[in-house]
């Protein structure tokens, strides 16, 4: 692989940026391999990236139905925090957010993460306790939040609508300085280029339609390009988790829902953070670009349509509105929805699966996409060792049996 | 103020009257009927923005929505709105408009140094670098956001107020151009409920812009004004003009933007929105959304004065205006010649024609030649001049492949450019339906296919080029339309249209350019400055799926959505590839079609009106005593009465110590209520609360805890037996909606042989609770027809009777460890009773409390709140609870969960009670204990604080806690690390006061 440097792009520019060469290649698929990753999108990138990495498992295919970070990865609204309420959802989210402090470094691909905080706001006294206890808790298990008076939201974040008057007012906010945003399709890209160039194949266009078991454990899958063996596979499927897992004959306690967000037009730069309610249901940051880029509830029906109702979207500006009355005029300019696959207690799993062989990683509901680097991290440890690491221990499958659930649906950002 | 670029005559503008207004603080005029682009090409202003990243001068390139150059700051301060098309603002007297993203002007822009860097900034650059050092990037950042971004928003809120229309229709029409209209005709004339929406000011589309068409002998115009006027006639007829169908969604729904007052400026009556949201279901929808002219991609193909040649024709036609003195036409089409001929016509000196085609024989080129145009077959431009304005084109001849120059470049002056690439079909909507496109190879246009929703596309927007062509599809769509709603009608007759004969284009993606393609700026994509070459470096790179294409080169990302640039970026993309163009794909089409104002998606929803507020039956009392409230979910409730002097801590103080001591009074009208009734109504409630419901005797009450299937607490409350079948439930204020939504789910999909009917009945009822050892006394007092005593009614009982002579239910219950009693009338009455109560109570010095007195009350008791205790995880158990759950019972919700592993493990986390070392230190809840305090994180938590508060009864402190493995802790000090300080608590039993519970059996 090639480094990508200022230096790189003015010796490039000499020769009118002829010289590049492919940021990932496009091989055919190997009859087998080592391990496959069903999912092409971030979580499954970064799962072949660290396998190659950290356990040196470099014979590996990452098999995508359509193009890289199509899914999910490519739909978010790009935040990135760590800021949970549980044990165990915190450590597993600030893992990733640690990776994230140094992954355009490590990756030699600027996923532009900017620490630009992210707030998330208190209008009542059942908000104002929920978020205290969940800042206590983020500050004894050493991650950073602040808690903000409704004078320190004002001064942090001018453009709120801090007027007591209003229907949900203000009371006060946590604020986490670390968390921020990141440039979502870079995280995809950059995990695939240097996959690739620790021997990853990645492969495009290559629908997995079946697969294969011999005795309790896998032996390959079916795919839209032939048979591809492998004794350890991956699932990574997010919205169409079941499907795969399906296939499988395993059933999973995962309904996929519709979520929709939005863009408006660009302007010049006026919200230098990420503003996040859950009481009104509204959550906005501006992008590089100048959008403003805003997450919808998801749509309360099942399905993998990757669109949904326009309601959903009027319900969301009406918060977006009420919270920001001076972005009225701004103007709606894309819509779109994706398909998230959510679990009962709101958190992940992380898991090897009752057949030998196959790993699962999906529910990551309405926020996957902030623990993408530490969801590749540990599941490639997963994969790898065939055990869990100590920090998705708690997110397996059995815990929907032993009952062990980590319930983060105060915590999720999204009402679920 | 003279337009010193006015045509003498002609256009559809009102010559009579003068408008005025100002562009970059300059002070231009125009008339009524111009666009803002008209009027500044009118007025000789061609530079109009600068580009995304670039900062490339720019001007007007299309005379319509499709416009990614000419984007305007419209308006001042609160109201100025960024980002606006040029070629849609209506001209108004006195409106202001400025140029974007510049600095500090429009002719001289700093920004314009990326333009000088653009060799070592190509697609993607950013991924590249910008990485050193590690926290560089935020640094790096806030300059490139200053780069970027388009206008300004406004400064402050939206005064302007926005409104929901909600309609059906039989046959929704898209489009009011020559197809739109026709079909509204057909499906009118049928009888059918027609809605027709056209984004512009004036119905007619195209039609409006050639004036060498003729209709039924008639100028095309003409035609348009007889439709417009019959459909105007028509009651079965909606005209919406300025209206936008901006998004197209399942089952025939579709989102209309209309924009009421924008043209109107100051001068709009108040009266009105300023936008109004139309949703419309329609039976049957015709998508009449014409087609739009693609530019051709060469060297430097951006700078102002190079415009679409349908465009010039319209500024010549329709605006009277003339945007230039020598203008080169470069085509790939006939229609080329037909804006050559106009220019020629309107007295515009035509400098060349320059046609990508070896020959050109058509009529329209045939009168060129005629007219003594000079014509270069088989060229192209490779580069053109100009700083701020284009001021001369290099041509040369193409080869046979089309792909390279033979012999030297020559150079043309010119100070306008008309280039026709010829028409894509407008298939967003098409396309956001779900609709499948086809593609037509001969002229390389994407065409309706395959739809699923009941829909028919007409005209243009289906690939059809002449008028008399739209015109009669439009018919047909219109009258098949109103037939598919019912609507029975005859096949119009076909109308006569003279028109030159424009054959559809042959394909020219690319012009060779002069330069090397790297440095020779041939833009695909004018608003994101998107280049050939950046094109064919992400290619280059392997981003090879035309959504990778597009988010990498950010090629139709722009506030146009590519409208003017996805077929030539598809084409480009897949010429490099070597691939059909098909095969490479499409981009998805998002709604919105062009963008909409979120005030207008919003409407009326914001403000007063973001979410209803919901008062009990006797807010009005409570704030006329000085209430203060608090939110709770959609409630407003009383939170304490301060009396003068009082701060908040002694007023709660006040209020406690009286519902202890004498009788305290509690607005709980917000508690959920629900009506259970029906055979099976026993049975019903039997599986949802955990303990055992199938013997309560008729007029008992009893308290019930309902868990998730997960078998943790998910709400409780008190339910009364009214009869065999009937019983009263109540919830907690916050979950009625969730309890009652899920009871319903529960009878309709998992029980639905029990035969129980749920009704909500909280707004009807207005519950008062009267508490505190008077209270027995205060009751009997306004109260003929129920025997209160002990013994006559006891605890967890109901009593059917007359309250303040009102019909009331009594329920004797008790959430704070008093005697207490829960009168419920109906709603209307709440009020009176309670003023009667209140009235009654002075003897005993009744005292009103609020939710926090009630907290502290229940505290004192150890009893829960779901939601404060509870938050999802709890067990029945884990609360101390277990005495409310039936351990004889087959089935319950939740009752599996209850005997899994993790719900029966030691150390689950269990409520208990804390005391501080320092009775006065009241500590937060939502603190977190632990064992021992560390001096630095991380520290093993073993729960946090629930509920806390100061007990006047017991005058200190207490809080509730839920501790792992809690009920072993009792006894044990324990520490809450606080950011500044550790605060040492016992840990005891979860109620302070009363422990026996003998007060409210009293």
């Amino acid at each position: 692989m090639r480094r990508y440097s200022i230096l790189a792009l003015a010796r490039n520019a000499l020769g009118y940026h002829e010289g590049w060469e492919r940021a990932w290649r496009a091989p055919e698929p190997k009859p087998e391999y080592d391990a496959i990753i069903v999912g092409g999108g971030g979580h499954g990138l970064a799962t072949a990236y660290y396998l190659a990495k950290e356990h040196g498992i470099t014979n590996v295919a990452v098999l995508e139905k359509g193009w890289l970070g199509g899914g999910n990865t490519g739909r978010n609204t790009t935040i990135v925090r760590s800021n949970y309420l549980w044990d165990e959802s915190a450590a597993l989210y600030e893992h990733s957010l640690k990776i994230w402090e140094g992954l355009s470094q490590e990756l030699n691909y600027n996923v532009m993460f900017s620490q630009r905080g992210v707030m998330n706001l208190a209008h009542n006294l059942h908000d104002l306790r929920e978020l205290k206890r969940r800042a206590h808790a983020n500050r004894l298990n050493g991650i950073d939040c602040d808690f903000l008076s409704r004078e320190q939201v004002g001064e942090y974040c001018p453009l709120i609508n801090l007027s007591p008057d209003i229907r949900h007012p203000v009371l006060g906010a946590t604020l986490q300085r670390r968390g921020g945003v990141a440039r979502h399709d870079a995280v995809a890209w950059g995990f695939a280029r240097a996959a690739d160039a620790r021997g990853v194949d990645i492969i495009q266009n290559c629908e997995v339609t079946g697969i294969l078991r011999e005795g309790g454990r896998v032996t390959g899958v079916e795919t839209s390009r032939g048979t591809i063996r492998a004794k350890k596979i991956g699932l990574v499927t997010a919205g169409h988790s079941s499907v795969l897992a399906g296939m499988a004959g395993i059933r999973l306690p995962v309904e996929s829902h519709p979520l929709q967000a939005l863009v408006s037009e660009p302007v010049k730069p006026i919200l230098d953070t990420v503003v996040m309610s859950n009481t009104v249901h509204a959550y906005v940051s501006q992008s590089d670009k100048g959008e403003m880029v805003i997450g919808a509830g998801i749509d309360p029906y099942v399905s993998y349509s990757q669109r949904g109702g326009f309601n959903v979207v009027q319900d969301t500006l009406h918060a977006i509105v009420e919270m920001f009355p001076m972005f009225s005029r701004l103007r709606m300019l894309r819509q779109w929805g994706g398909i998230v696959d959510t679990c009962p207690d709101a958190s992940p799993i992380l898991s090897k699966t009752p057949i030998e062989g196959l790993y699962i990683n999906c529910g990551w509901g309405t926020g996957g996409f902030k623990a993408t680097p530490g969801s590749g991290h540990v599941f490639a440890h997963t994969i790898a060792r065939d055990e869990p690491h100590p920090l998705n221990a708690p997110f397996s499958l059995e815990r929907f049996t032993t009952g062990r659930l980590v319930d983060e649906h105060g915590a999720a950002a999204v009402a679920h | 103020m003279s337009q010193s670029h006015r045509l003498p005559a002609g256009g559809r503008i009102d010559r009579s009257r003068s408008l005025s207004f100002t562009f970059d603080g300059t002070r231009y005029s125009g008339h009524p009927g111009d666009t803002l682009a008209s009027a500044l090409i009118a007025n000789g202003v061609h530079l109009v923005g600068r580009s995304f990243k670039y900062h490339r001068p720019r001007g007007i390139l299309t005379a319509g929505s499709e416009e990614p150059n000419a984007l305007i700051q419209l308006g001042l301060g609160n109201r100025t709105e960024p980002n606006i098309r040029a070629t849609q603002i209506e001209l108004y007297d006195g409106l202001t408009a400025a140029s974007q993203n510049r600095f500090p002007s429009l002719e001289f822009d700093l920004g314009a140094v990326n333009d000088t860097l653009s060799p070592l900034i190509p697609a993607g650059f950013y991924y590249k670098t910008f990485m050193w050092p590690q926290r560089g990037w935020m640094t790096y950042e806030r300059a490139i956001r200053r780069m970027a971004g388009l206008g300004r928003a406004p400064d402050g809120p939206d005064p302007d107020r926005y409104e929901y229309r909600h309609a059906h229709c039989d046959v929704l029409v898209a489009g009011g151009g020559a197809a739109g209209l026709a079909a509204a005709l057909a499906a009118g004339r049928a009888g059918a409920r027609v809605i027709i929406a056209d984004e512009q000011a004036e119905m007619g589309g195209w039609l409006l812009s050639e004036g060498d068409t003729e209709i039924s002998a008639k100028p095309a115009v003409d035609w348009v004004e007889k439709a417009v006027t019959e459909l105007a006639g028509m009651e079965n007829v909606t005209l919406l003009r300025r209206t936008t169908a901006f998004g197209y969604y399942d089952h025939n729904w579709l989102g209309l933007a209309e924009r009421v007052t924008d043209h109107l400026g100051p001068y709009a009556a108040d009266h009105l929105p300023r936008q109004r949201l139309w949703q419309v279901r329609a039976k049957q929808v015709v998508l009449a959304t014409g087609a739009i002219e693609r530019p051709l991609v060469f060297g430097q193909n951006d700078r102002p004065g190079i415009m679409l040649a349908a465009s010039l024709r319209s500024y010549i036609s329709r605006y009277g205006a003339r945007p230039g003195k020598a203008l080169v036409v470069f085509t790939n089409n006939d229609s080329g010649y037909r804006t050559a001929l106009a220019a020629h016509h309107a007295g515009i000196g035509v400098a060349a024609i320059i046609d990508s085609r070896a020959e050109a024989s058509g009529p329209l080129p045939q009168s060129a030649r005629a007219a003594g145009l000079r014509i270069y077959e088989g060229h192209a431009i490779i580069a053109t001049t100009g700083r701020l304005r284009v001021d001369s084109v290099r041509l040369g001849r193409l080869a046979a492949s089309g792909d390279r120059i033979e012999g030297a470049g020559f150079g043309i002056p010119c100070d306008l450019v008309a280039m026709s690439g010829g028409w894509n079909p407008n298939v967003s909507l098409f396309s956001q339906s779900r609709g499948k496109l086809d593609f037509r190879a001969e002229d390389g246009v994407f065409v309706p296919g395959q739809s699923f929703q009941p829909l028919r596309s007409a005209g243009a927007c289906n690939g059809v080029l002449s008028t008399a062509d739209c015109l009669a599809e439009g018919f047909a769509a219109g009258a098949e339309a109103a037939r598919e709603a019912g609507f029975a009608n005859r096949k119009p007759a076909a109308l006569k249209v003279t028109e030159p004969d424009c054959p559809a284009a042959a394909p020219f993606w690319l012009a060779p350019p002069e330069k090397p393609l790297a440095r020779a700026k041939c833009f695909v994509d004018f608003q994101n400055d998107v280049t050939a070459a950046d094109l064919k470096l992400a290619v280059r790179e392997g981003f090879q799926s035309v959504e990778h294409v597009k988010r990498y080169t950010t090629t139709g990302m722009g506030t146009d959505q590519g409208r003017t640039s996805n077929v030539n970026a598809l084409a480009i993309v897949s010429a490099t590839l070597g691939m059909e163009m098909p095969a490479v794909g499409t981009t998805t089409f998002r709604p919105p079609y062009t963008p909409t104002s979120f005030g207008a998606i919003a409407g009326r929803n914001i403000g007063a009106l973001f979410d209803p507020v919901r008062r009990t039956p006797i807010h009005e009392w409570h704030a006329a005593h000085g209430a203060k409230f608090e939110n709770v979910g959609q409630w407003v409730r009383a939170w304490y009465y301060p009396k003068p002097g009082e701060d908040m801590h002694a007023a709660v103080n006040r209020e406690v110590k009286a519902a202890r001591t004498g009788v305290g009074i509690l607005d709980a009208s917000t508690l959920g209520k629900i009506m259970v009734k029906g055979p099976d109504a026993a049975e019903f409630l039997n599986r949802v609360y955990t303990n055992s419901w199938l013997k309560l005797g008729i007029g008992k009450a009893r308290y019930g805890l309902m868990l998730g299937e997960d078998g943790m607490v998910r709400d409780d409350g008190v339910t009364v037996r009214l009869g065999e079948d009937r019983f009263l439930m109540s919830t907690t204020t916050g979950n009625a909606a969730t309890v009652m939504t899920s009871l319903e789910d529960y009878l309709q999909t998992e029980w639905p042989e029990l035969k129980v009917y749920l009704t909500s009945v909280t707004e009807q009822y207005a519950t008062i609770t009267i508490n505190g050892p008077k209270s027995r006394e205060l009751l009997a007092a306004l109260t003929d027809d129920i025997d209160t005593g002990n013994e006559a009614f006891p605890h967890m009982s109901l009593r059917e009777g007359t309250v303040a002579g009102v019909p009331a239910r009594v329920i004797r219950i008790s959430f704070t460890g008093e005697l207490s009693f829960e009168i419920n009338v109906r709603a209307s009455q709440g009020k009176a009773v309670w003023e009667a109560l209140i009235e009654a109570g002075a003897p005993f010095d009744i005292t009103p409390y609020g939710t926090e007195a009630m907290h502290v009350l229940r505290a004192e008791k150890g009893f829960i709140i779901v939601g404060q205790e509870t938050d999802g995880s709890m067990t029945p158990d884990d609360l101390g609870m277990g005495w409310a759950v039936s351990k004889v019972k087959p089935d319950f919700v939740g009752k599996r969960s209850l005997t899994r592993s993790d719900t029966v493990r030691e150390g689950r986390k269990q409520l208990v009670g804390l005391l501080t070392e320092d009775p006065k230190e009241v500590l937060e809840e939502g603190a977190h204990v632990v064992q021992v305090a560390l001096q630095q994180p991380p520290m093993a938590m073993l729960g946090h604080v629930t509920s806390s508060y100061y007990s006047p009864n017991l005058e200190r402190s207490i809080a509730l806690a839920v501790l792992k493995g809690g009920r072993a802790l009792i006894g044990k000090t324990l520490s809450v690390p606080m950011p500044d300080k550790v605060i040492k608590v016992t840990v005891t039993e979860p109620v302070f006061f009363d422990p026996k519970g003998e007060r409210a059996n009293g």
